[in-house]
């Protein structure tokens, strides 16, 4: 990327979030909006700087980054690993398409209590929840990928009797990947939902606490500039994983997906 | 490039029909046979079974009764298909794209690569082996498919309308270049077509057909000289000849 292009990229994002700081500063202190319900910005950048405050969301942001960091790698790799053989046999995929739905549709809220107490409290708990909430749109991403391989160049490795390793390695595979990362990059935002989630739930236990510990006992005290510094630290670390995503997935398929290029 | 250095194949067709599993009739009883380094141009109005039937002559699908039999020497003999577009693989540069089938069929890697640059060099494209199908116009990356067919030597070469989306000069050339290849070659060819002109400009014969079903309306000879230039375009006899299958395509489409 050359310096203009990363201008164009970073410049707008920063504009926006320069006004819109800027305008709710403005709008705390002209209306003289009480602190515990609206923290202006300049307070908010305050708890992050201080170092009293600042201290115990940095550990969180830790905390939440590894689990939701497993959970995401989890749900990387297992998706990938079931999407494979259910794109290969139609049997599979009837047989199981339905219940990955499960993945999609569970209750997080009743569930994460429920796997403390199957797996004590802590870091691995939260971690599983963010796999159970951003699994299925690897699956999902991942089987239509490794189903919407052109039938000419099927035909064409057909005629040239192609193995069967061949076929995967050569066409399906390159030819799903935009879809994997399309997957993927859903996937990362919902880890760090689910690991917030969890933790806000359950997460009060033990000594592993993360952002949504923080996000909740702030909640309790009334506290809300650190809480408006937890969700913020939340976003980034959502940003982050996306950025990680996007970084991987524009390394491999510049050269030849139009979806990785960014000429207009 | 070494003259013929595979025998060519025949071909022969027998009471071929074929319907598809909605109850179409794509394809109704038909006869024909062609021989070792033949080009025949398969001429027709959309859905009268012309890409069903190349597929399979190719093997790739199989008719309803009635069979098609490859005559050669080996068992198996080596076929290339060339689609409607070029279908490259959009990962891989032209060279890549270009060696393919013999990387599949699991060829010395110096020796694929010295393959692909003299077969790149004959479609004119010898200076673009690392661009990638992205970077190319339509007309080069359907010399890139052709380079891709033509690698393995195919003893049968099956095209169906394979420039049909390209613009009148592009395809001109490109059919001046098909047909100055198979002069090289006479790997026995099957081209599929919409248009008269390039039947007739290609190909040593033509076949018509009807569609719905799909039927042989004419079996027609060119009778024009070998070489072929772009000259012979503004010909009397050339005019005569694509006469004869306009005719044939109207008479029997009404």
């Amino acid at each position: 990327m050359n310096a203009k292009r990363i201008l164009f990229r970073t410049l707008p994002p920063v504009a926006v979030l320069v006004l819109l700081a800027a305008a709710l500063e403005f709008y705390v202190h002209a209306r003289h909006v009480p602190r515990y319900l609206l923290s202006p910005p300049s307070q908010i950048i305050k708890t992050l700087t201080n170092e009293q405050t600042r201290k115990p969301l940095l550990i969180a942001f830790w905390n939440t980054t590894q689990a939701a960091g497993m959970g995401f790698l989890a749900s990387a790799i297992v998706g990938l690993l079931l999407a494979v053989p259910m794109s290969a046999s139609r049997w599979l995929r009837s047989a199981f398409l339905p219940y990955t739905i499960f993945f999609q549709t569970v209750p997080l809220v009743a569930i994460a209590p429920l796997l403390v107490i199957w797996m004590e409290p802590g870091i691995k708990a939260v971690a599983v929840s963010a796999f159970v909430v951003s699994v299925f749109p690897v699956i999902t991403n991942t089987l239509t990928g490794f189903l919407s391989t052109d039938p000419a160049l099927v035909d064409l490795f057909t005629l040239y009797r192609a193995s069967a390793l061949a076929r995967f390695w050569k066409l399906r595979l390159p030819y799903a990947l935009p879809q994997i990362f399309s997957g993927l990059r859903v996937s990362a935002g919902l880890s760090v939902i689910g690991a917030v989630v969890a933790e806000v739930l359950v997460g009060t236990i033990g000594n592993n606490e993360g952002l949504g510990v923080r996000i909740a006992n702030a909640n309790k005290n009334g506290q809300t500039d650190r809480l408006f510094a937890a969700v913020l630290l939340t976003s980034l670390l959502g940003l982050a994983l996306f950025a990680l995503v996007n970084a991987v997935s524009f390394a491999i398929l510049r050269r030849w997906h139009a979806s990785a290029r960014d000429e207009n | 490039m070494p003259g013929i250095s595979h025998p060519a194949v025949g071909i022969s067709a027998s009471q071929v029909q074929k319907i598809f599993a909605n109850g179409t009739q794509a394809i109704s009883s038909l006869n024909f046979s062609i021989n070792p380094g033949e080009f025949v141009s398969i001429l027709g109005p959309s859905g009268c079974g012309k890409s069903t039937l190349l597929r399979i002559i190719a093997g790739l699908d199989r008719p309803t009764s009635g069979e098609v039999q490859l005559k050669n020497d080996s068992n198996s003999p080596a076929i290339s298909y060339v689609f409607q577009d070029a279908h490259l693989l959009p990962w891989r540069n032209v060279l890549r794209n270009t060696e393919l089938p013999l990387e599949l069929r699991g060829s010395a890697k110096a020796d694929r690569r010295s393959r692909a640059m003299e077969i790149l060099n004959q479609v004119g494209l010898g200076d673009f082996a690392a661009a990638y199908p992205s970077e190319l116009s339509g007309g080069m990356r359907m010399r890139v498919s052709l380079a891709r067919a033509l690698i393995t030597e195919p003893q049968l070469l099956l095209l169906d309308e394979p420039f049909a989306a390209l613009d009148e000069i592009t395809r001109q050339k490109l059919d001046e270049l098909l047909r100055d290849l198979w002069h090289r070659r006479r790997m026995t060819t099957i081209f599929v077509t919409h248009s008269t002109a390039e039947a007739v400009f290609l190909a040593n014969r033509a076949i018509v057909m009807t569609a719905r079903p799909g039927k042989i309306s004419l079996d027609h000879t060119i009778t024009l000289p070998d070489e072929r230039s772009s000259q012979l375009r503004a010909s009397a006899e050339f005019a005569e000849q694509t006469g004869v299958l306009y005719a044939a395509l109207e008479g029997k489409s009404r």
